[in-house]
């Protein structure tokens, strides 16, 4: 597919010219609407057309040689994904598209939502009748109460056009696609928090094994959860057919990639490019006009606020073809494997640009409050560890620590890492891992010998009191 | 061939074992005698893997990768294992063939005192006030997986303290640990799902739905299963130190279940009942009901000696007067005009004894009083007698029909004299007026009531609960043991020992002294009983009868034990 032409972008909302609009062709397009007539006179549906003369196994199959990896935040191969759904299950099959864009930092997903919620449906309806759900949901977070009732409406126009409900087009496929709304709790974006929250519990993860929502999901049925850009990037699958999306981005980090820049840049934003086609350097400087005036690069945070922090200066060692080479972070290639590589991950697409006015103890701080604010609490490392970093972090930032406050911090983390029931626990433990080894000294220049042996605890205060008190 | 298949080789620190297929982890590594920690695991209920106090070391043999040659076995045929750096819960994972299990390697011993270090920060410490102090697994833990010092500098979170959630229950949300077994407890075993969790991460709180209270005949289970002190029962708590209490293993006798039980008593006064594990009877629960069935004990009105009627009053006497008197007037009827009524409350060996007097004296009415009231969807009964299936075995099976000919038999005159075991008559079919006109009643009773009043000759004796030492039949027709936990007071002592004695004042010496005795006259009498003894009878129990009914509560137990749901 060439790039359309033809498409005008409003004013001041031009895509950069190194973009590839592909999921976001019709984000700020010029007399675009949400409408499904609109959506139709631009060749919606097409696809839908398609995919529903084709035999379901072989979309899966389009899918998997797409090379198409989860846009939500862990890059699992969507086709893969699909083809656990047991091969001899009876149970109905669910879908569930992921719309709880709760990653601090990421900001794609409701634009799709807001502006193309077709293309989402569209993709939707594909993947559904690839997988063989009848039934498919929209988990949406309750913040985003425009978007619901986007959605809403365009489901009802799908209905109308014959898109959804009994016998699509036909095919003899039956559809329904219902909207939840979340009731605001960042956990409800784990997969299996938020199938437990879709059957009406309190969105506490899953155990995996044995809950692998592909064969034990909803309801314990088998159940595919994708995120909104992996949905919609499906329809464009079968547009142009797995081999040649594959051919967009890099090996193994196909297709393009919603990235959205925030912090410390002076155009933030979103930005689609092709996979690994820019480096992060070209993302500030290009794309985002690069940093405030006067301003240093000190770190970036590559992949939503749970990616480990990269510093500016930091030496990374990729490979390149047979060889290892080192690069600085400007040099980085913004794609899957190469962050991945780097030690931290594209996680959700959210970067967040840090210059050098801040102090790593005050982001730290910020990014451990809003862990420790949404730990879902069941699970003791999580529960316990990331208010407790978030208590360190606080004395830190206010001066009140002594060095070998921030040793137990360290060790807080490595505590929860890996030994949680869902990931949110990386999630929290990572940014003050990454933040402590990179910006040690700087932790440590916050702190004060003199709060060695100080009693915060006032109940330790009282305890002491009462020991002095009998000797 | 087939055998070794459903057996899984794995290795558990440095050592090799079979286990079943399916065995959880946590428990392949109890059977090669290694305790895994843990808080939220609990077998008889779903595996939440929340408390992560199980995470182990684990490894598998390492698959090759394309084009790669594939693992060596080594002499034994095992294949080498590689570890895995990520460690996994062993409570909800099962055994793999080839897989290894490393309960005390580097990795598994950070991860547990990560674990302990994480759940006493918030934690109050205060265990000086707590009743779970001394059978507390935060405690037991933290002695093995803690450190002596704490580096938590911060403040602790605040929560509610003594919550009153339900008639029988407390709840210190600071003390709790969030592992859920409470919740589950209500959800999966008593169906009655009002305790839940609210707010989030180190902020979350266990409460009772709003408008509800955990105040089901199960509940006080959860207190048993809560790890620490968060739960309590407002009748145990406060009142004596667990590690002062003597374990006695018996049985429930409020209902033909026959819940097994832990009896935890101290100088004679019995303070808590708890359930203990019997998968043929009760599981590992009890109802409230039963539990809390002993205060009794210390009732005011607990009679302590045995009295004798004269000149219109009640007199105490010593025991050998008491003994002596009775048999003195049994001789003067005619067998024919004698009845005893015994009781379903009576251990196997009282009935026997009241079989022999019966025997010795020619009696040929003996009768027991029904009991029976409402069974629930669990472990409870409708038969609330303990013992109506040994009542029914050791004295016929018309047992429980003939009270009302005996009571018709008194009313007519044709019956003059009655031995009333454990029973007020008044409340089973007799009236005042009818029992007044007998010439001799003789009883015995555990509290003084109208019908030791009427007595000529009250004889006290001890409760079944704590007391006594004997067997009984439940309905599943399971005989199982009573121990005695404590002394009885006063004079008070068993029926078969007052029953001993006076068969002995009327016909001599019966070679009976010891309990032990009873039973190998029984076992010599009664077929079912052959080649049995107290000893071999075990604190399980054995099955002796044919089950009359099946237990709710283990039924569905089984079905979540075949789902994999539980591990039972
Ligand atoms: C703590 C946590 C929060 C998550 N939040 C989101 C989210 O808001 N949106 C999302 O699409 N995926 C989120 N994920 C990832 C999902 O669990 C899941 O992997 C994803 O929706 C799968 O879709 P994909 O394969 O298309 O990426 C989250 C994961 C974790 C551990
Ligand atoms: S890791 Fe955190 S968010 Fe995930 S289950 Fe455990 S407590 Fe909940
Ligand atoms: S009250 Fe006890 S059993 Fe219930 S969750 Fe808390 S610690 Fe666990
Ligand atoms: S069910 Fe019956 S035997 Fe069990 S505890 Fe209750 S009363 Fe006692």
């Amino acid at each position: 597919m060439s790039k359309a032409n033809a498409i005008n972008y409003k004013k001041g909302k031009e895509p950069h010219a190194r973009e590839y609009r592909l999921v976001f062709k019709n984000v700020d397009r010029k007399g675009w609407d949400p409408g499904i007539d609109c959506y139709l006179q631009d060749g919606g549906y097409r696809e839908l057309k398609k995919a529903l003369l084709m035999d379901p196994v072989d979309i899966t199959e389009d899918v998997k040689k797409s090379g198409l990896r989860g846009r939500g935040g862990a890059g699992f191969p969507t086709g893969v994904k699909w083809g656990f759904i047991p091969p001899n299950n009876t149970k109905p099959v669910y879908l569930i598209c992921n719309a709880d864009e709760s990653e601090p930092g990421t900001f794609k997903d409701r634009y799709i939502i807001h502006q193309d919620p077709h293309q989402l449906l569209e993709g939707m309806i594909i993947s559904c009748f690839a997988t063989g759900a009848n039934l498919a949901y929209i988990y949406i977070r309750e913040e985003f109460p425009e978007g619901a009732r986007i959605l809403e409406k365009a489901i009802e126009e799908c209905h109308q056009k014959g898109f959804l409900g009994k016998n699509i087009l036909k095919s003899k496929f039956d559809l329904e696609i219902f909207v939840h709304r979340g009731a605001g709790a960042y956990i409800c974006g784990e997969e299996t928090g938020l199938i437990e929250s879709l059957e009406g519990k309190r969105p506490y993860p899953r155990i995996k094994p044995p809950y692998f929502p592909a064969a034990l999901g909803l309801y314990m049925c088998p159940t595919i959860v994708n995120n909104v850009e992996s949905l919609c990037n499906v329809k464009h699958i079968i547009a142009m057919g797995g081999d040649a999306f594959a051919k967009l981005g890099t090996a193994r980090n196909t297709g393009t990639r919603v990235l959205c820049v925030s912090g410390d840049v002076v155009n933030p934003g979103y930005f689609e490019v092709e996979v690994g086609h820019i480096t992060m350097g070209e993302l500030i400087h290009d794309l985002c006009g690069g940093l405030k005036p006067g301003r240093k690069l000190k770190a970036v945070i590559p992949g939503g606020s749970s990616a480990k922090v990269l510093r500016a200066g930091e030496k990374f060692k990729i490979k390149k073809g047979d060889q290892e080479i080192e690069i600085g972070i400007e040099d980085i290639p913004m794609d899957f494997d190469t962050l991945m590589a780097c030690g931290s991950m594209a996680g959700s697409g959210g970067v967040i640009v840090i210059d050098d006015s801040r102090k790593a103890s005050w982001i730290l701080n910020n990014i451990n409050e809003f862990y420790a604010h949404e730990s879902c609490g069941q699970c003791t490392p999580c529960r316990e560890g990331s208010l407790w970093m978030k208590k360190i972090t606080d004395r830190i930032t206010r001066g009140e620590a002594s060095p070998d406050d921030v040793e137990t911090l360290e060790s807080v983390a490595f505590n929860i890492d890996g030994k949680t029931i869902c990931a949110f626990g990386e999630a929290c433990a990572w940014p003050t891992e990454s933040f402590v080894a990179k910006f040690r000294e700087e932790f440590l220049a916050d702190t004060s010998e003199k709060y060695d042996d100080a009693i915060l605890n006032p109940e330790t205060e009282l305890a002491a009191a009462h020991l002095s008190s009998e000797t | 061939m087939s055998e070794a298949n459903d057996k899984v080789n794995v290795q558990i620190d440095g050592e090799w074992h079979q286990f079943p297929k399916g065995t959880r982890m946590i428990e392949a590594c109890r059977l090669a005698g290694k305790e895994i920690p843990h808080y939220c695991y609990h077998p008889k209920l779903s595996s939440p893997g929340n408390c992560r106090m199980c995470l182990v070391e684990m490894g598998m043999p390492p698959r090759p990768r394309p084009g790669e040659d594939p693992p060596k076995p080594d002499k034994d045929g095992h294949l080498p294992i590689q570890w895995i750096p990520r460690p996994a819960i062993s409570c909800a994972n099962t055994i793999a063939e080839g897989m290894g299990i490393r309960t005390d390697s580097q990795l598994t011993n950070e991860c547990r005192h990560g674990v302990m270090e994480f759940l006493l920060i918030n934690h109050p410490l205060d265990c000086p006030i707590c009743d779970q102090a001394g059978e507390c697994r935060l405690q037991e833990f933290s002695v093995e997986f803690g450190t002596g010092g704490s580096r938590f500098r911060e403040k602790k979170v605040k929560k509610p303290k003594n919550v009153d959630i339900g008639p029988r229950i407390r709840l210190d949300d600071e003390r709790c640990i969030m592992c859920s077994r409470c919740i589950r407890f209500c959800q999966e075993v008593a169906d009655d799902d009002v305790l839940g969790f609210t707010d989030r991460g180190s902020h979350t709180v266990l409460g009772v739905h709003p408008g509800k209270e955990l105040s089901n005949n199960y509940g006080l289970n959860t207190v048993d299963i809560c790890p620490v002190g968060a739960l309590t029962s407002n009748d145990f708590r406060f009142q004596m130190r667990v590690w002062f209490l003597k374990e006695t293993n018996s049985i429930c006798t409020s209902c033909g279940r026959g819940c097994n039980i832990i009896a935890g008593a101290r100088e004679d006064k019995l303070y808590r009942l708890t359930p203990r594990d019997n998968n043929e009877v009760n599981s590992s629960w009890m109802c409230d009901y039963g539990r809390l069935n002993f205060h009794f004990l210390t009732s005011e009105a607990r009679l302590t000696d045995p009295m004798i009627l004269e000149h219109r009053a009640h007199r105490i006497a010593r025991w050998s007067e008491a003994v002596g008197r009775a048999a003195e007037k049994l001789k003067e009827f005619d067998a024919s005009k004698i009845a005893i009524i015994a009781s379903g409350r009576m251990t196997n060996e009282e009935l026997f004894m009241a079989r022999r007097l019966g025997e010795t004296l020619g009696i040929e009415k003996i009768a027991i009083v029904p009991r029976s009231g409402e069974a629930d969807d669990y472990l409870v009964s409708a038969d609330k007698n303990p013992n109506t299936r040994g009542a029914r075995l050791i004295l016929g099976k018309k047992v429980d029909k003939q009270l009302k000919e005996i009571a018709a038999g008194v009313k007519k005159g044709t019956i003059t004299a009655l031995i009333a075991l454990d029973e007020n008559l008044l409340k089973c079919g007799f009236e005042e007026d009818t029992l007044k006109k007998l010439d001799l009643l003789i009883s015995s009773h555990i509290l003084a009531n109208p019908t030791a009043s009427l007595s000529h000759v009250v004889f006290p004796s001890t409760a079944t609960v704590a007391e006594k030492r004997g067997t009984m039949i439940n309905r599943t027709g399971r005989l199982q043991r009573l121990n005695q936990a404590i002394d009885p007071p006063g004079q008070a002592m068993d029926l078969w020992e007052i029953l001993r004695d006076l068969a002995q004042a009327l016909g001599g010496s019966n070679g009976v002294y010891l309990l032990e005795d009873v039973f190998k006259l029984m076992a010599g009498t009664i077929k079912e009983f052959e080649g049995l003894s107290l000893g071999k009878i075990g604190d399980q129990g054995l099955p002796l009868l044919k089950p009359k009914e099946s237990i709710p509560l283990l039924e569905r137990e089984r079905e979540r034990i075949e789902k994999g749901i539980i591990v039972g």
